[in-house]
């Protein structure tokens, strides 16, 4: 009965999606929340790149804002400068970025923990100050500018396109996550001695997931390109990370929905607060992170799913289905012993 | 026949010689154990053989091969595979799960074959999932399948990290302490389990502190103290052993 009830709620979900800028486009006002929900797209395509690497093999790359803008700045210059058809340096561009992904990944995953986090961190510092200071490539200051094709000057075609490769990726984790491979990287997050000791090569996994993240995460650059249609050194900000990581940490790490619900929501409330309170929002948004860290460690997503379930134990009466990959949290024993 | 060979291993920790020129055998298709008082360097002696650790001098041969020094992952696919002394498995995930974990070595698809849903992917699923019922029903899990594994009985996961460590099919299993944390009454399921190791064709070294199991169980004992080897020989010949009785037993049980 769960599956056909997730299911109908994808189906529901989806169907909103598709609906939702039809109604917004009759207006001049909806037009742009066209926009912003595009935008939260984009940044629910980057959380679910950086769940691959931190939600299912547990190392915390703080880079991912560095390789989001590392993809947008390739995109525009392939696409503007080089002259290259759209759609053909799409692929490029995330093979571009995933080779850099590779190549990073290859000295900073022999790190561990924090470690790796902070060399992720310093690495995306090294690429800000590298995208403000080389204008040759970046454009500088003045940054750089796209010029998109006609048929995608329209902001509801951008929301289509990018809704379309939104479900590509979840698709494509979704498939990493079910299959021989998935369980693997699961395994280094769970215990990586262990792993080792059953034969997993613990770093090629690593290296693997790093590189597949940042694969994703350079299609994410390219549609945040494309909607900006502008790009400023910012875009490789440290920023981005830190971003990018709220929105997995609030949406649920190690689940499907969480990074979507997680950018799209946030980013949204995000920009719609932007005018009315200003830089005093990042205070709100603490808070909310704070709550949400220590109520719902697995995030929304995750204390939506902990909640349904501990009610279907209560109500239901029937033991529960463990869900195949579905992080378990340490307190699972405890949920047993409270149905009195 | 020999099936793994230690000559002259040592390991060293600063001043401190946690095994000292060790020598021994251990023969295909038994069980041997290894006793001795704590710190005898029982557990540092599975983590060089496991790779876990790098040992300062010595060999450790594996049908013939020489492995030592090798990484853990290497070691496993080789055919060593070990459990350890605090239990570990990966608590979060379902039993089964672990068990898929445990058998990862010996499948090769990556992400992109699950991407694209290869024909070789769905091969090694099906498997996969074959030799997880399999070793399932060899430990007697399949009522705690779907169960995080952090959450089945203490016997029980002392069951599930020998099935993770023998589903991959190894020829030697290290167990470090199967017994270890629990209680007398409970530890028949978990003999059984190794004697039906044995009789299934793998080798298996154990490390207990249980004598009683240990002198029905073993065909060969290695008894250590302070990292030497005292006593080496079948469990009559060890029990009776003047050193092993000073050094641990106090006295003959079997």
């Amino acid at each position: 009965m769960k599956k056909y009830a997730k299911i109908g709620l994808y189906l529901l979900v989806l169907a909103a999606a598709i609906a939702l800028p039809l109604l917004l486009n009759m207006s001049r006002k909806g037009k742009n929340h066209i926009s912003i929900l595009t935008l939260g797209m984009v940044w629910a395509i980057a959380a679910l790149s950086l769940n691959l690497i931190l939600g299912y093999t547990g190392q915390a790359s703080l880079a991912h804002g560095a390789f989001m803008g590392i993809g947008a700045y390739c995109f525009a210059i392939l696409f503007e400068r080089v002259g290259i058809n759209f759609w053909l340096a799409v692929p490029i561009t995330c093979l571009v970025t995933a080779l850099i992904g590779f190549l990073v990944g290859l000295p900073s995953l022999r790190t561990k923990g924090p470690y790796f986090a902070i060399f992720t961190l310093c690495f995306n510092v090294i690429v800000l100050v590298v995208f403000f200071n080389w204008t040759w490539l970046s454009g500088g200051v003045q940054g750089q500018a796209i010029t998109l094709p006609s048929y995608l000057s329209q902001r509801w075609v951008r929301y289509y396109v990018v809704l379309f490769f939104l479900i590509l990726v979840m698709l494509i984790e979704r498939q990493i996550v079910k299959s021989l491979a998935g369980p693997s990287l699961i395994a280094v997050r769970s215990n990586e001695n262990l792993a080792e000791a059953v034969g997993i090569r613990t770093f090629r996994e690593k290296l693997i997931a790093f590189t597949a993240s940042c694969f994703l995460v350079g299609l994410a650059g390219v549609f945040f390109a494309m909607e900006q249609q502008h790009l400023s050194p910012e875009a490789t900000s440290y920023l981005a990370s830190f971003y990018i990581l709220i929105y997995l940490l609030i949406g649920g790490v190690a689940t499907l929905g969480g990074p979507v619900v997680g950018a799209v929501g946030l980013y949204w409330l995000l920009s719609r607060f932007e005018k009315s309170l200003g830089d005093f929002r990042y205070l709100i948004f603490g808070l909310i992170l704070i709550f949400v860290i220590i109520y719902f460690p697995m995030g929304v997503v995750g204390g939506i799913k902990k909640l349904w379930e501990w009610a279907k134990e209560r109500w239901g009466g029937k033991e529960v289905p463990s869900d195949t990959l579905a992080y378990r949290g340490p307190d699972e024993e405890v949920r047993g012993v409270s149905s009195d | 026949m020999t099936l793994l060979r230690i000559e002259g291993l040592t390991k060293r920790f600063g001043g401190l010689v946690a095994i000292n020129k060790l020598d021994f055998d251990i023969p295909a298709g038994t069980i041997t154990a290894i006793i001795g008082p704590n710190g005898a360097g029982k557990t540092t002696l599975f983590n060089v053989i496991g790779g876990a650790m790098r040992p300062d001098e010595g060999r450790v041969t594996l049908d013939d091969k020489d492995i030592t020094g090798w990484r853990a992952h290497n070691v496993a696919r080789e055919g060593i595979s070990r459990t350890f002394q605090t239990t570990a498995l990966f608590e979060e995930l379902p039993t089964w799960v672990n068990l898929v974990i445990g058998y990862r070595m010996r499948t090769r698809s990556g992400i992109l074959d699950g991407v694209f849903h290869t024909p070789r992917s769905v091969r090694e699923r099906k498997d996969t999932s074959q030799r997880v019922l399999e070793t399932l029903a060899f430990t007697g899990l399949g009522d705690y399948a779907d169960k995080p594994a952090g959450s089945i009985p203490q016997e029980a996961q002392k069951r599930l990290a020998i099935g993770v460590a023998l589903i991959g099919r190894p020829k030697l299993v290290l167990l470090d302490e199967p017994t270890g944390g629990v209680g007398l009454g409970e530890t028949d399921e978990i003999i059984s389990l190794i004697e039906k190791i044995r009789d299934s064709g793998v080798t298996a070294c154990v490390i207990e502190h249980k004598m009683r199991m240990i002198m029905h169980l073993a065909d060969h004992i290695v008894a250590l103290n302070f990292g030497v080897k005292i006593a080496d020989g079948n469990p009559q010949a060890v029990c009776e052993n003047p050193g092993v009785i000073e050094a641990y037993l106090g006295e003959c049980i079997a």
